[in-house]
């Protein structure tokens, strides 16, 4: 037992010690936690931004254009003008995403209580903010109405109110979101990286050869390359947190980041023996890097960092309750942005640690199986 | 030819150096080839002869002083594209600048197109070449399964192909068996007295070789010692050998402590078998590596295996060391079966294996301790054998050096000691002084010698070195996986009645059944003058179709017998498709919420009733108390938490304004901007019932009615819109990483030299591999539309010619992508993952997939513009959901025809000419 410790920790040493020799995956590890979870962050994918809306203004009264002077930024764009026959073009082209029409005699028609009718065309391939933006414009437009019926003293208050806390992220700034998904997204990726290409590394250099002939166990070679780049990936990550994401991104991060460090290195035991169990599968690298990405696009698209789980065909959302990957993101929302503590997530983590654990015992069958045959 | 004074040379060298980094490879060589000349480089590893060669051919780009070849300056461009076709050129290694997936044939035939061939000529041509070598009754055996001795002949009938004036061979035997060798020889000998005009410059490591060329460089530490006749050299050296002549050609300094080695005698007690094998037998597949190999080593004696690159040496040594476990047949060590799984079994053995076994990043200390504590030698015994490793292997010079900066023959020894470092019984070395110059090769020996004599450890070696397959005490011939015959070196000599071992060698090659000598020449009086006619045929300067097509067909073929990488491209690339435009999906429904009615009225009933009947939410189990709310809420299980106030019914009845809150988690605020959508719109349906349910006061009267309009989606289903953008995504990212990989692999491989050396010029390069690449992803995008609209169900309204147009554009621009990220990058792993972070950020979040470009500022604004899929999703999703044609996506085609030369010209200007 303690031969084995002192093995891993002497083999873990040489891993770090090569790992930092390698100035092209090193400019990469510093790329993806760095200035790519920074340009993720700042794409604000996921919420109502500068979102372009055309007016076809057939009214031109003092309505329709109060209207046309309601899309304020951060969410819109000031409203261009546009003709009525242009409608079709311009969402066909996307350069709008909204044109609302207000057609002629809207606001005479509206004093006389005509219930003149106003339309919204939304083009609806503009996945994520078709729907949203709908909604604020429909809100929008309600209280412009609402303010013009109340000068006109047609209004009376609501009977009931309904009073929304949106908890966690008030605001909800994407920015809070993807920063971190982005980590979890780069955790995954590297640790089957890095992994397999130690491994494929080796194969190719003639020295794992090397180390099957001295007194080693595949446990112990295998468990030290684990150690090693889970170190690596570990420290990379709670560096995005707290220097990129915490003071870059100015994200305030409301739960405890030791307890979401906790919940990476287990991760990282699935990740890194996924990417082990590639590297004893590829024969060469192009191999392990066509591998790689049919293994971790999938597992990153489908996580539900990217989009919500709940959508997915319900035999995917199954299949994806046995991926680690799932487990984590949900540990991580709620360990990061809801405050959760090791009683809430307990589940997450018992899941992460579980198939994680059954992927390290898989991957090192193959990993011994194929050191005992060796490389040709 | 520029003045009298080249009308005799075909090449002259003046001032020239060359150095990489800081490692000087050539310092200062001034030299003259003459024309009809046959020259031979001679010198160890590493002292500069292939740098000399290279800049000969063109290969590597002139750094200082002036290089002439061919009454032209080869730092001139234009004069290296004039003349390349008059040289041919063989990079070291066996078949470095073949394609191992080709045939012979179609080898020849690449090689012939580069040089602008017609079919008939090339039928000519490689009938008469494949003759001259023997290669004739296999022409379609593909270049990887020949043996070494074949992969050269067929590398010399491919530089020949074109009728050079000038041959360059870079070590053109090294690692070939001596029969084969003495062919190649041969046939060299008859190509030259067929064509007398060629000039012939060939790099050698066998001394013993350069003997029959007619003029010697001796090069040493990037100089030349010594420029003359075989004859001269020694004369001048009174050296009875060339290679004691070239000891004696180096400075005083380097020969220092350098002594004729001696071996002693073996104890003539010791008899006791170290390693026994017994009808040993290795399989591959259907490939036999090792067929009934027998042998006895004895404790303490140093035995040899001799055999060519392939003959099963390392296979046979693998078994022996337990990583490779034998397919019938036994091994014995010290009596005991070797079994892979017995830790103390390893603790006495040490092997050294032909790749370095040493870790090039760490440092020659580093390397030393991490093996003593791998050993598990204890700190006090571990500190005094690393200063006595040190000591005794001269190693303490370099003590702070990292392993990978080490002389080639200062590692070698460095391994060695590793490989003792827990004093080991028995040590195996794997072709231990292969590239290692002759002072450190003997220096080497010196170690092993005393290892044996002095300590007694038995030693198990192989190499394909004649002169150190003499110093063991026994050694074994290995052929084709076979051991020929084993005894003591000068037995077997004498056993064949042979003057020198290589001579009984070829012996017992021939009577293992191995071709004696090749077919005779029967073409070449009549193939020169078909030379000399076709040479007016020479090869287009500029743009030539041809040439590009030369590398589209080659790329294809490879293509094709490269099962993994053909069918990851369309079978993965639908695998992904399935999965992701199933598992991409942004309509929001079944929000989990509960409700914590703390009312309990009909009236609260009533309100909920509006949640409970909508699809968009899925009731959990009622909440019971704000600690319970706040619990679920964290643990992700519920989306939305509904609190009802006590008094609500009371209020709503006595039409007091009333209030309910609403708890949303905001952790994903994509979800919580939608949910807050449908809370609204259910709450305000709440308000028009309760009107029209009427005795209340109204709220807001009806206005003005709000009509949404989804266009092109009326149901609003993500799928329409992301599954487009699926199909962009996967042209975005497969084929740009293939792309990649291609260019940088001939990188890896050695093949780029072809490039640097053919009259090939780096668009018809670059654009012939492209285009395999593009049709392949042309037939993913026709996979990938069936699927999109049978198996998603998503039909295509508008133009489908004008969705292919654009993707045929698309991937050009995609596939060009790859080859600029491979243009720069060195090796195929930074290729591969720079390719893959560099696709997968941009095209799904920056390209409009997911929100609409236009609403994106700052640095992913800036990506987002840059990158060919922003103007391919319009098209993509413009076709498919909003019935659009050409007239309406002319734009987004223009831009994204932009990228394509864009590309290409970078990647032009990024891929060299030559090397440097």
């Amino acid at each position: 037992m303690r031969r084995s410790t002192a093995n891993i920790f002497w083999l873990g040493t040489k891993e770090l010690r090569s790992f930092f020799r390698d100035y092209v995956l090193l400019g990469l590890v510093v790329y993806a936690f760095t200035i790519a979870v920074y340009a993720q962050a700042s794409s604000t994918a996921q919420e109502l931004h500068n979102a372009a809306v055309a007016i076809v203004d057939e009214d031109h009264s003092p309505l329709s254009r109060a209207i046309a002077a309601d899309f304020l930024p951060p969410f819109f764009k000031p409203a261009q003008e546009i003709e009525a026959g242009e409608t079709d073009r311009a969402l066909d082209l996307a350069r709008y995403g909204f044109v609302i029409d207000v057609p002629p005699h809207f606001e005479r028609d509206m004093r006389a209580g005509r219930d003149p009718g106003l339309q919204v065309n939304i083009d609806a391939t503009a996945a994520m903010q078709a729907g949203i933006g709908a909604d604020y414009i429909q809100q929008i437009l309600d209280a412009e109405i609402a303010r013009f019926a109340a000068r006109a003293d047609q209004t009376v208050r609501d009977p009931v109110n309904l009073v929304m806390h949106v908890e966690y992220n008030p605001n909800t700034t994407t920015s809070w979101f993807t920063s971190v998904m982005a980590i979890i997204g780069n955790i995954t990726m590297l640790a089957i990286v890095l992994a397999g290409a130690a491994i494929v590394r080796e194969r190719e250099h003639g020295t794992m050869d090397h180390l099957m002939v001295m007194p080693l166990r595949p446990f112990e070679i295998a468990t030290a390359k684990i150690a090693a780049n889970g170190l690596v990936i570990t420290a990379a990550s709670w560096f995005a947190l707290s220097v990129v994401v915490r003071v870059f991104l100015g994200v305030p991060i409301v739960g405890s980041v030791p307890l979401f460090i906790v919940g990476v290195m287990l991760y990282l035991f699935f990740a890194t023996a996924v990417g082990l169990f590639l590297g004893t599968i590829a024969r060469s690298m192009p191999q392990l890097g066509l591998l790689f990405i049919l293994v971790s696009v999938p597992l990153n698209m489908l996580s539900g960092s990217n989009t919500p789980l709940e959508s997915m065909p319900p035999v995917l959302q199954v299949l994806m309750e046995f991926s680690p990957t799932t487990h984590f993101v949900s540990l991580a929302q709620a360990v990061l942005f809801r405050g959760a503590g090791i009683d809430v997530v307990w589940p997450d983590f018992l899941a992460v640690a579980g198939i994680g654990a059954v992927f390290f015992v898989a991957a090192l069958a193959r990993f011994r199986r194929v050191t005992a045959m060796a490389v040709t | 030819m520029s003045g009298a004074a080249e009308a005799g040379t075909v090449a002259r060298f003046a001032g020239v150096s060359h150095r990489y980094g800081a490692r000087v490879a050539l310092d200062g060589v001034d030299l003259a080839l003459p024309a009809g000349s046959s020259t031979a480089a001679i010198g160890p590893d590493g002292v500069g002869k292939s740098t000399l060669l290279g800049l000969l051919a063109g290969a590597k780009r002139v750094q200082s002083g002036k290089v002439r070849v061919l009454g032209g300056d080869m730092a001139n461009a234009g004069h290296r594209a004039a003349i390349c076709p008059r040289i041919a050129y063989m990079p070291q290694g066996l078949g470095r600048n073949l394609y191992p997936d080709l045939s012979v044939r179609e080898n020849m035939e690449f090689f012939a197109r580069l040089f602008g061939q017609g079919s008939a000529e090339r039928l000519r041509r490689i009938g008469a070449l494949l003759e001259a070598t023997g290669l004739a009754p296999f022409p379609d055996r593909p270049a990887r399964n020949l043996s070494g001795g074949m992969r050269q002949k067929l590398g010399l009938c491919c530089a020949l192909i074109h009728d050079p004036d000038l041959l360059i061979l870079d070590e053109p035997t090294t690692g070939v068996d001596p029969l084969s060798r003495r062919q190649f020889w041969e046939l060299i000998e008859r190509m030259r007295e067929s064509r007398p005009g060629m000039s012939l410059v060939v790099a050698t490591a066998y001394m013993e070789e350069a003997e029959r060329f007619t003029h010697l460089l001796a090069i040493n530490d990037g100089r030349i010692l010594f420029t003359g006749t075989p004859a001269e050299i020694k004369a001048r050296t009174g050296a009875a050998t060339l290679e004691e002549s070239f000891l004696a050609l180096l400075p005083e300094a380097v020969r220092a402590g350098h002594r004729a080695l001696s071996i002693p005698p073996r104890a003539a007690d010791e008899h006791e078998p170290a390693i026994v094998a017994e009808h040993l037998t290795r399989r591959f597949g259907r490939f036999l590596a090792v067929d009934d190999a027998s042998f006895v080593i004895e404790r303490g004696e140093i035995f040899g295996f001799l055999g060519s690159n392939g003959c099963g040496k390392t296979t046979t040594m693998k078994m022996l060391t337990g990583l490779l476990p034998p397919t019938s047949g036994s091994a014995l060590l010290f009596g005991r079966g070797i079994d892979a799984a017995d830790i103390s079994q390893r603790e006495r053995v040490g092997y050294m294996s032909q790749s370095f076994s040493l870790y090039t990043e760490l440092t020659v200390l580093q390397n030393l301790e991490l093996h003593a504590r791998l050993y598990h030698l204890p700190p006090a015994r571990a500190r005094v054998r690393i200063a006595r490793l040190i000591e005794e292997f001269g190693l303490a010079f370099y003590i702070g050096q990292r392993a990978a900066s080490l002389p080639l023959g200062i590692r070698q020894r460095l391994s060695l000691a590793v490989a003792v470092v827990h004093e080991p019984e028995v040590l195996i070395l794997d072709e231990p002084t292969s590239g290692v110059d002759p002072l450190a090769r003997d220096r080497f020996w010196e170690l092993l010698v005393d290892l044996s004599r002095n300590r007694g450890v038995t030693i198990f070696v192989s190499t394909h070195f004649m002169n150190e397959a003499e110093r063991c005490d026994r050694i074994s011939l290995m052929h084709a996986g076979r051991v020929l015959a084993t005894g003591a070196p000068a037995a077997l000599t004498a056993a064949k009645g042979a003057k020198r071992l290589e001579d009984a060698f070829i012996a017992y090659l021939v009577e293992a059944g191995e071709e004696a000598a090749p077919r005779s020449v029967s073409t070449p009086g009549e193939r020169s003058s078909a030379a000399r006619a076709g040479a007016s045929t020479a090869p287009v300067r500029g743009f030539s179709l041809r040439r590009l097509f030369a590398y589209a067909l080659r790329e294809t073929l490879e293509l094709r017998r490269d099962p993994v990488r053909l069918g990851f491209s369309l079978f993965g690339t639908a695998f992904l498709m399935l999965v992701l435009g199933f598992g991409i999906n942004t309509d929001v429904n079944h929000l989990s919420f509960a409700a914590f009615d703390r009312d309990r009225t009909p009236e609260s009933v009533d309100y909920l009733k509006e949640f409970r009947g909508s699809i968009y939410f899925t009731e959990q189990r009622p909440i019971t108390s704000y600690q319970d709310l706040e619990h679920r809420l964290a643990s992700g299980s519920l989306k939305v938490a509904i609190e009802i106030p006590p008094g609500f019914g009371r209020d709503v009845r006595r039409g007091r304004p009333a209030e309910v809150g609403a708890w949303i988690d905001g952790a994903m605020p994509f979800w919580a901007e939608t949910a807050e959508g449908y809370l609204e719109a259910a709450h305000q349906l709440y308000l028009s019932d309760l009107a029209v349910a009427g005795g209340i006061a109204a709220g807001t009267p009806d206005l003005a009615s709000i009509e949404s309009r989804f266009r092109y989606n009326q149901d609003f289903e993500s799928v329409k819109a992301l599954v487009p953008g699926t199909l962009a995504f996967m042209l975005a990212l497969i084929p740009s990483i293939m792309m990649a990989v291609a260019v940088v692999r001939e990188k890896e491989l050695g093949s780029i030299t072809n490039l640097y050396v053919t009259p090939v010029t780096r668009l018809e390069f670059v654009l012939g591999k492209q285009l395999p690449y593009v049709a392949l992803a042309m037939v993913s995008f026709l996979s990938l539309c069936l699927m999109a609209i049978l198996v998603f169900a998503v039909p295509l309204r508008g133009s489908f010619a004008a969705l292919a147009v654009g993707a045929l554009i698309y991937v050009t621009a995609t596939t060009g992508y790859g080859l600029l990220i491979s243009s720069f990058a060195s090796t195929q792993i930074a290729a591969l993952f720079g390719t893959a972070i560099l696709t997968v950020l941009p095209a799904t979040t920056f390209s409009g997939m997911m929100t609409p470009v236009s609403t994106l500022t700052g640095l992913p604004a800036l990506m987002g513009r840059a990158f060919p899929m922003t103007y391919f999703l319009p098209i993509s999703v413009g076709t498919f959901t909003k019935a659009l044609g050409f007239s309406e996506l002319a734009g987004p085609m223009l831009a994204l025809l932009l990228f394509v030369p864009v590309f290409t010209l970078a990647s032009l200007m990024l891929l060299p000419k030559q090397e440097r």
